[in-house]
Order: C-alpha cells, then structure tokens, then sequence
C-alpha cells in the first residue's frame, strides 16, 4: 500500500516541478527580453520534474524492500513478542495472521495467539508509513529544489533530459536481455542438477521414456529417461510431416501472390494468410484433436490401418503444417520479391515461359531465403505446444507409422511440471532438461536462418 | 507524318510495324509509328528520355506482355507475320527476336549455365557436347570467350560490368534469334567495355536484324546505318544514319542531335 501511495507522490510532486520549471523558464524567456534560452521551456520543466521524480521512485522501491523488516522488527520488540513462541511453523503463521489483519488483508485471525500481536503491526506500519511519507517528502523538495536553482537562461537543460531519455531506453533495454539471461541461467541450473542424477549419455541416448514420478526423489532410474523417442516425436510431428505440408503448399501460395495474382487479389490474400499466422495455437489444437484427428483415424480404419490410434502423429503434424504455411509463405514471398526483376525479364526474354522462369531463376536466386524462412518455420514447430498437447499423445513411441500415436519434447514437459511431484524431484527437473535441448536446438537453428538472411539481403544490395 | 528519306536502299523487311501505337492504361506513349526494319543494317532509336524508345522496342519481342496495363495497336510482323495475331506463340517469338537489357542481368548461375539456358529450355541441344558446343561458339561471337574459357563454373555475376554485357549479348545469340533487340546496351559500361561492345556489333550485324536504342550520337553514328529519330511518342524522322546526322529534314531531328533539348 505504501509503494503505491509513494508511486502516486512521485507523480503528483513531478507533475508540480515541472509546472514550476516551465513557469520559471518563461520567466526567463521575460526577463531576457526575447534572447533566447539554451532550451526549450518544457526541457526545464522535464529536468525538474525527473529531478523529483526519479529519486522519489527510487526511494519507494528501496523503501518497499527495507520497511516490512523493519515493522517486523519493531513488532518483535514490542512487549506482546515474548509471549510468542520461540520459532517455528506457528511463530511464522501468528505474524502472518496478525500481520494480514492489520493491513486489512482478512477479517481475522485463527489462532488466539496472534490476536495481541494485531495492536503493534498496526501501530509499526502507521509509524512506518508516515516515516516513508515524510521522507519521500523531503528527498523530493531538496532534490527538486537543487533542480529548480540550477535553472538559468543558458542552462543546457535539454542534453540533460536527453541524457536521462537514453538512460530509460537503456533501461528498458536491458529489462528484456537480463530476463533472457536469468530464463536461461535457471535452465542451466536445473538441467546441471538433473544431469547430477541422470547421466546425460543415458538421457540423450537412451530409447525407453517412462519416467515414474512415484520413485524416489534420490535415486532415479537412469534407464526410464532416454529421450530419443521424445526427440523423434518431435523432429517426426515438427519437421517432417509438418513440413510436407507447409513447405509445398507455403511455396505454392508464395509463388502464386508473387507471380500470377492480379494486385487487387493479392491484397485480399496475403492479408488472410497473415491472419492464419494470428489465430491462437489453441485453437489449431482443437481443430487438431476434435476435427482432423478423427478423420484421420477413421480414414486409416477404411484403408485397413486397423492399428491408428486417435491421436495420430499424423493428425498433430498436418495441422500444425497448416499452422506454419504463413511463415513459409510470407519468408519466400519476400525473398522472391527481392529477386531484382531484370532477372525476370532476362529469362522471359530469352522465351522461357513463366513457369520455367520461376522453377529455373526465381527459385534458385531466392533459394537461401527461403531456406531460412524453413528453419524459421522448423524452429517454431518443433517448439510448439499447444496442438500437440490436444492432439498428440503423452505415450513415448519410436515408430516411423504416422498412424501411431507419439509424443514430443514440449508434450513432455507439460506432463513433467504438471505432475504430481515435488520441483525437486527428477521428473520434474527432466522437464528442464528437455526444454534446454529444445532451446539450444531451436536456438541454433534461429541464429542460422538470420545469417543466411542477411547474407542473401545484401547479394543484391 | 514521319519524315522518311527518300534516297534509301531497297532492303527486304525482317520486321515491320504498321500504325503501331502504345498504351499504358489510358496514356498514349508510342503513336502510329511504321518501320521496316532490314537484316543487312543496324538501326538505331534515338530521341530524348521518355519519348518512348523503349516501350516500341519493348513491343517488338511482346515483353510489353509482362505489364499489365500495357496495350497495343496496329501491326508489328516478323517475315510478315503478324506477331499478336491471336494464337502467337510468344515463346517461340521470343526465341527469334532476343534481347538486351540497359543494365546487365545475367543470372545468378555460372557463366556456362547463363549460356546454356536458352538452348535448354528451347531444347536446341542433343546431350553435353553440342551444348558445349553452343556455349564455345556464343562466346565465341560475343568475343568473351578467351577471356572466360578457364572459368565457365565461375558465376556470371562475378564478372566485370562490361563482361558481363557480353555474357547477355553471348546468352541472346545462343539460342540463334534472327533479330537482337538492344535497349542502351552500353549506358552502364566505361568507354573501353562500350568500345568492345560496339566492335561487336559490327561483327554481329549482316547475320542478325539489330536495333539498338541509344542516347548517344557518337554511338548511334558509329555502329548505325539506318536511325529513326522519336519525340513525344513519335517517330520524327527516319533515314540513313549520316543523313540524319549531317542533313536532317526536320528542325526537331536538328535540334536534338545538336544538343538543344535533351
Ligand atoms: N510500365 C509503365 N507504366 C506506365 N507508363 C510507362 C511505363 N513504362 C514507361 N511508361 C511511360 O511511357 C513513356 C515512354 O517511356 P519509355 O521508357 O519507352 O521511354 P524511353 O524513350 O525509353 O526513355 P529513356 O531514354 O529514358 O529510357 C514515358 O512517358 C513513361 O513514363
Ligand atoms: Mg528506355
């Protein structure tokens, strides 16, 4: 609660220095009698504004983390403290209970030992309060005064607010690459523990996935974690059948758009296409598991496939294809687009037809990006969760029958950290082993299609 | 309304335009323009930039098709036959009338490849050797062979501007066309590159019908025996190359090839 009072403090005290800077460089702008001043009025106003601003944020966060230990502490030394109990789980659940109802948080407490201890946390956090308010005062009418003094005619107040808008960018900036580094640094951790117990031979080697979340949390059985049937699921579901569908039907559309639509349908389509790019993964997985799975299963029954399971790979990889087609598309349409149209006219000029010009210059001068466009897609696919949550199975199976039913590496995860085990027991740090080959797989394929992109960009640059 | 020179040798017509007139959508660019254009000369366009030079020589090989909003009128025969009667095989029109672009466009395919594209796709060759064969002698015509017999893996694109002009040049007459279409061939060469294509095409002249579009006189003087002077979408004035350098007939032909508009 104090944190927001504090948030709203800073606003409100900015929004009055900025208003008293602007008020004061117009003065100047008076006094100078039309001379000019090094910068804007509203630079001023931002320089006093951010003046106050930002040390009174700052304090709020410091504030935030430092006033619960210290109302503990004040609560701890009051007199009604002694009768607590020396420690433990109680101990912690009294302050919890007392310190819940003297923020308003419950009505009231269970047990009757905390009910004397509800008088001193409101009495501390009052106090508290008021300090951090007062204070916040005070550091926002000494900062913001320094500022207001240093304003002058010739005052650079403009580098100085132009400084402080780089500082936010960098900021904001670095808000998105630590996150990325923490992300991956936990990955790592877990992954280390979960190797400190599975061989990471047996776990990227092994062909038997049956990992059994009632064992013990210490000794697992290193032969129930070979990943090689999930890895399969996924490259099977991912990249091979989902790619013989997106690839021929993504190139297809592309060289349609690009070469034979009349401009008025290619405004109609290309938009639609994206508009598949769009639709929520879920969606995909419910058409998957209700629509197309079925069908699948009952076409393999009439074909005599008495064996297909209902939730096929087969089903699982021809929607998630379908879910792809944009990126197939949208890659190579741009990329032929970029072939430079001499190209074009060179071969229609020499009499080749339209379709020999495409497959014997178009194609093979926008070949790497479209490559790249293919990994890109790869990389999503097999990173993807949702379709084959719904529509794939969570039995590991290293079969090379489309009609069978398999799972994947995100599947599995999914199942690990949904479990019923602890977080610290291997099935669920299996999760983060496999979601770090993901990544590592997933990144390596990312960094290669943006190199051949940039490569094949500037060929014709 | 076009001056033509009276004192001009009969030559029989490897191409003919009659009433030929251009449209992109409503806009009139070529207007009622009639030719011949004879195999035993080189003909030259030249006229001042946007008079329509190359849309009419655009229309000559039909590449006026790949733009939508392109239309033409009148008639344009090749050995007399109309070349957009209906059922006109462009392919095969293509194939004899060839062309070269202002900007050199090889593909981004080895030098061997870029030879021997036409004549895969026409099928002209039998089997490796005679393709080989064509590919030797088109280089051989367009004068790059010497230069580039060590390196036909190399990419076509890897060659120098003028070299690779030649390339164009050598990949047009591989497939044996009768006429060769030109659009300012040498704007993007050097002096010594537009000297060796101009030596060219005097060589290449007498065996093919050449047009080539220019805006240079020098050029057109040099390589030129018939010229046809365009304005404004029309053709002013046609005759012997010198005659219209040295005695033109209309005060525009005059005004222009002396470099008082442009
Ligand atoms: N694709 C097109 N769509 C519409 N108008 C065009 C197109 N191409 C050319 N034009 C117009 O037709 C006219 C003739 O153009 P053209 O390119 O034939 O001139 P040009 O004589 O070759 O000029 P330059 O010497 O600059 O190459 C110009 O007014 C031009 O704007
Ligand atoms: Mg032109």
């Amino acid at each position: 609660m104090s944190a927001s009072v504090l948030f709203l403090l800073a606003l409100g005290l900015g929004l009055a220095g900025w208003m008293a800077g602007r008020a004061r460089a117009w003065a100047f702008r008076k006094d100078t009698s039309g001379g000019r001043l090094a910068a804007l009025p509203n630079y001023h106003a931002w320089y006093v504004a951010l003046w106050i601003a930002v040390p009174v944020l700052l304090f709020a966060v410091l504030w935030s983390v430092l006033s619960p230990s210290l109302v503990m502490q004040s609560v701890l030394s009051s007199p009604a403290a002694s009768d607590l109990p020396a420690f433990g789980f109680q101990r912690d659940n009294m302050l919890r209970e007392a310190h819940a109802v003297a923020t308003g948080a419950a009505p009231a407490v269970f047990s009757d030992g905390a009910k004397p201890l509800i008088e001193p946390f409101r009495e501390a956090l009052a106090r508290y309060n008021l300090i951090g308010l007062i204070a916040a005062l005070l550091i926002a009418f000494a900062s913001g005064t320094l500022a207001f003094l240093r304003l002058k005619p010739d005052f650079a107040a403009r580098t100085k607010v132009e400084r402080a808008v780089m500082a936010l960018l960098l900021l904001a900036s670095l808000v998105a690459i630590l996150t990325t580094l923490g992300i991956v640094a936990s990955l790592v951790f877990e992954t280390i523990r979960f190797f400190g117990m599975v061989n990471p031979i047996d776990f990227l080697f092994g062909t038997h996935w049956n990992p059994d979340p009632m064992s013990g949390a210490d000794n697992p059985d290193a032969s129930r974690y070979g990943a090689i049937p999930l890895f399969w699921g996924t490259v099977f579901i991912g990249a091979i059948i989902a790619m013989v569908v997106a690839i021929p039907l993504g190139l297809m559309s592309a060289i349609y758009l690009t070469q034979y639509a009349d401009p008025r349908l290619r405004s109609w389509v290309k938009p639609a296409l994206e508009i598949l790019a769009g639709v929520p993964t879920v969606v995909y997985g419910y058409f998957a598991a209700l629509t197309v799975a079925p069908m699948i299963r009952d076409f393999a029954h009439m074909i005599g496939i008495t064996s297909a399971s209902s939730e096929s790979a087969l089903a699982a990889g021809v929607v998630m294809g379908v879910m792809i087609i944009p990126f197939v598309s949208s890659m190579a349409d741009d990329s032929i687009a970029a072939v430079p149209s001499a190209m074009r006219d060179g071969s229609l000029a020499m009499g080749a037809t339209r379709s020999e010009t495409i497959k014997r210059v178009l194609i093979p001068a926008a070949l790497p990006g479209i490559v790249a466009g293919i990994m890109l897609a790869v990389s999503r696919a097999i990173g993807e969760t949702m379709i084959v949550v719904m529509a794939a199975s969570t039995a590991a199976n290293l079969s090379a029958n489309p009609f069978d039913s398999m799972t994947t590496v995100t599947v599995q995860i999914v199942a690990m950290l949904t479990g019923e085990a602890s977080t610290e027991h291997h099935t669920t740090l299996s999760a983060f082993a496999l979601g770090f080959v993901l990544f590592l797989v997933t990144l390596a394929l990312n960094f290669v299609a943006l190199r051949v992109v940039r490569r094949f960009r500037e060929a014709y640059e | 309304m076009t001056v033509v020179h009276e004192n001009l040798e009969q030559a029989d017509a490897k191409m003919g335009a009659r009433s030929v007139s251009v449209f992109y959508g409503d806009k009139k660019a070529i207007d009622d323009v009639s030719i011949d254009i004879p195999t035993e000369y080189v003909t030259a366009f030249i006229g001042p930039s946007g008079c329509g030079k190359s849309t009419f020589l655009r229309s000559l090989n039909r590449m006026n098709d790949t733009i939508a909003s392109a239309r033409v009128e009148g008639e344009i025969t090749l050995d007399g036959e109309d070349i957009y009667k209906s059922g006109m095989d462009v392919v095969q029109l293509r194939a004899r009338v060839g062309m070269v672009f202002q900007k050199p466009n090889p593909f981004p395919k080895s030098i061997y490849e870029n030879i021997a594209y036409g004549p895969k796709i026409h099928g002209l060759a039998e089997g490796k050797t005679e393709l080989d064969e064509i590919v030797e002698q088109s280089l051989r015509r367009a004068g790059l062979w010497e230069e580039v017999k060590d390196r036909l893996d190399d990419s076509g694109t890897a060659l120098s501007g003028g070299q690779q002009q030649r390339l164009c040049i050598a990949r047009a007459i591989a497939v044996d066309p009768e006429v060769i279409l030109m659009d300012e061939p040498c704007s993007a060469l050097d002096p010594i590159a537009t000297a060796k294509i101009e030596e060219l095409i005097d060589e290449l002249n007498g065996r093919y019908a050449i047009v080539i579009v220019t805006h240079s006189m020098q050029q057109a003087a040099r390589v030129s025996q018939r010229t046809a002077f365009f304005h404004l979408g029309k053709m002013v004035e046609y005759g012997r190359t010198s005659d219209i350098f040295t005695n033109p007939l209309e005060q525009r032909t005059q005004d222009y090839i002396t470099g008082r508009y442009g």
